[in-house]
């Protein structure tokens, strides 16, 4: 059996009176695909937002590889291994692709191996002919496939990714997937999606929120079919 | 670096031709305050209103040191220590405190303001550290000033002393130089561009910033005791608020996010208001406040990216290669 390398346990986040997280118990394999969907609202983002650090959960606990990560700093957890790309796109825009992705890799790399390790990443996701382009100057498709260039530089063993095909086109969205795919030879994945389309070409096993709380975690096409999924998602009463 | 070493051992052999070396000193010594903020505000996105209280705490250091010690090398020392460790304490607390840019102006605003109001108010024969009173609005005259390291008899003072503090310069700059090539300084730019994206990679954001906020500190600290020195006297004035608003206006003229134009800010400003104190028909906080105006309205970056932009559209067309190092050269500093 494979090692769980992301695991919650009565995961609940409060803002004032609002639950926003609600009692979410979550585990993830090593190497496993897995989307978070739901409504607007339905706490998706809290709870990226609760895993990556970038806020304390009100009660409950968070376990990587075993250990209780609960109250760290995103940098804490991001030292583990792990690889974050948030909701809007989180780079350095005054700087190149290059220096981008390089900052990435000298993380955990001394000077010459993080230059290697950007190379290649560049070559890898085509960023080549716009490497020494700042990144300010760069449409949103190609700022997010820099991101995940980002992510991906660092051999993350554990990759979570917020909204990852927002606002892109079909052909970004297409190579968007394709990279996603060889992440996961090495990497668990959490994809936090909107996109039913964008899910259904890359996910295996969903996890569906709804109010804060997890309402259904099966395989995508069972996911799809459910009826208590589509009234949720429709917002018509049964 | 070798461009720097031949345009500074000109500029260090034309401009006492031009201008008094007693002028040209302080000018120096104000390049090198005016390095200190562009440091850790152009490179690291730190905007210190307080730069002030450390180029004071220096030359505070330095002139209570001198008086007790009786020998410049170690007041020297002291004088780049304290106001670093001093930055060092205070960073940490804002830092790992998260507080955002509004919050760190107010905070090191605040304590500069009470700097200069403790030290304004130390007239009181109760205020004495070790042999040196503090003399309050007074401040501390008579200590002595640079000597040869280990004869306190040969005083460096006049020309000699010109060439001490360019000299002086010239290492911090090529050291900064050195800092912003080195990862550290990249790290330290990719947090200025995006510090969520960094904690993210992994990065301690708040250790970083503290170190850097320190060695600004460190440089303001030097500058200080080499007024100290120039001067031959400390006064609570360089703690004033003054004093920090200045630093900000030659940081903002001379061109932020680059190495030499706080500099050039610096020792422009300075020597202009050096010139117009000459006169009494304009006020020059005036003239100073007019020309703050007028680069943000037309000149928002500065004046060495201005240069830089113009430099490029001239004579960047036929050789496109070197453009391009030359615009990053121009972002790096």
């Amino acid at each position: 059996m494979a090692e769980t390398v992301l695991e919650t346990h009565g995961l609940t986040m409060r803002f004032g009176g609002v639950t926003a997280s609600d009692n979410v118990n979550f585990k993830l394999k090593a190497r496993e695909l897995r989307c978070l969907i739901g409504p607007n609202g339905a706490g998706k983002s809290t709870f990226f937002k609760c895993v990556t650090g970038l806020l304390t959960p009100t009660e409950g606990q968070v376990f990587m590889r075993g250990q209780d990560v609960t109250g760290w700093q995103p940098h804490q957890i991001a030292a583990l291994g792990v690889g974050i790309k948030t909701q809007t796109p989180n780079v350095m825009d005054g700087l190149s692709v290059h220096e981008n992705i390089w900052l990435s890799a000298r993380r955990f790399h001394d000077t010459t191996e993080a230059k290697a390790r950007a190379d290649t990443i560049i070559d890898r996701l085509a960023l080549g002919p716009i490497a020494r382009t700042d990144l300010g100057q760069l449409a949103h498709g190609e700022r997010q496939r820099v991101e995940l260039g980002l992510v991906a530089v660092s051999d993350p063993w554990l990759v979570l990714l917020d909204e990852p095909a927002a606002g892109m086109s079909a052909q970004d969205v297409d190579r968007m997937t394709e990279i996603i795919h060889e992440l996961t030879r090495t990497a668990a994945v959490v994809i936090v999606e909107h996109d039913m389309q964008f899910i259904r070409s890359i996910a295996q096993t969903v996890t569906v929120f709804h109010q804060g709380a997890v309402l259904i975690e099966d395989h995508v096409d069972r996911v799809m079919s459910d009826a208590t999924v589509r009234r949720v998602y429709l917002g018509k009463n049964a | 670096m070798l461009i720097t070493l031949v345009v500074s051992a000109f500029l260090i052999w034309v401009m006492p031709m031009l201008i008094a070396t007693y002028t040209l000193t302080v000018l120096v010594i104000y390049g090198m305050l005016g390095l200190s903020l562009g440091l850790i505000w152009g490179f690291g996105g730190i905007l210190c209103f307080g730069q002030a209280a450390f180029f004071g705490l220096g030359a505070y250091t330095y002139a209570i040191a001198a008086v007790n010690i009786g020998e410049s090398t170690v007041p020297m020392v002291l004088a780049v220590l304290v106001p670093a460790i001093f930055a060092a304490l205070l960073g940490a607390m804002m830092f790992y405190g998260r507080l955002t840019d509004v919050y760190l102006g107010v905070i090191t605003l605040v304590v500069t303001l009470i700097l200069f109001k403790f030290v304004n108010s130390s007239a009181g024969p109760q205020f004495v550290i070790g042999k040196a009173r503090m003399g309050g609005f007074n401040g501390i005259p008579g200590f002595q000033t640079l000597n040869v390291p280990g004869n306190p008899d040969a005083y460096v003072w006049g020309d000699p002393y010109f060439y001490v503090c360019a000299v002086a310069l010239v290492i911090v700059f090529l050291l900064v130089t050195c800092l912003l090539r080195s990862s550290f300084g990249r790290i330290a730019i990719g947090i200025r561009e995006n510090e969520t994206r960094m904690a993210l990679m992994g990065y301690d954001v708040a250790v970083r910033k503290t170190i850097l906020f320190a060695i600004g500190a460190a440089i303001a600290g030097l500058a200080g005791a080499l007024f100290a020195n120039w001067a031959e006297i400390v006064t609570p004035g360089l703690f004033s608020l003054g004093q920090s608003a200045e630093i900000i206006i030659w940081c903002i003229v001379g061109g932020l996010g680059t190495r030499f134009g706080p500099i050039l800010g610096a020792a422009g400003l300075a020597y202009l208001k050096f010139v117009l104190g000459q006169q009494s028909m304009i006020d020059n906080t005036l003239i100073t406040g007019l020309i703050l105006v007028m680069f943000v309205l037309f000149l928002p970056k500065g004046l060495v990216p201005a240069v830089a932009a113009l430099w490029r559209i001239s004579f960047g067309r036929t050789r496109r290669k070197p453009q391009r190092t030359g615009r990053r050269r121009a972002r790096h500093g």
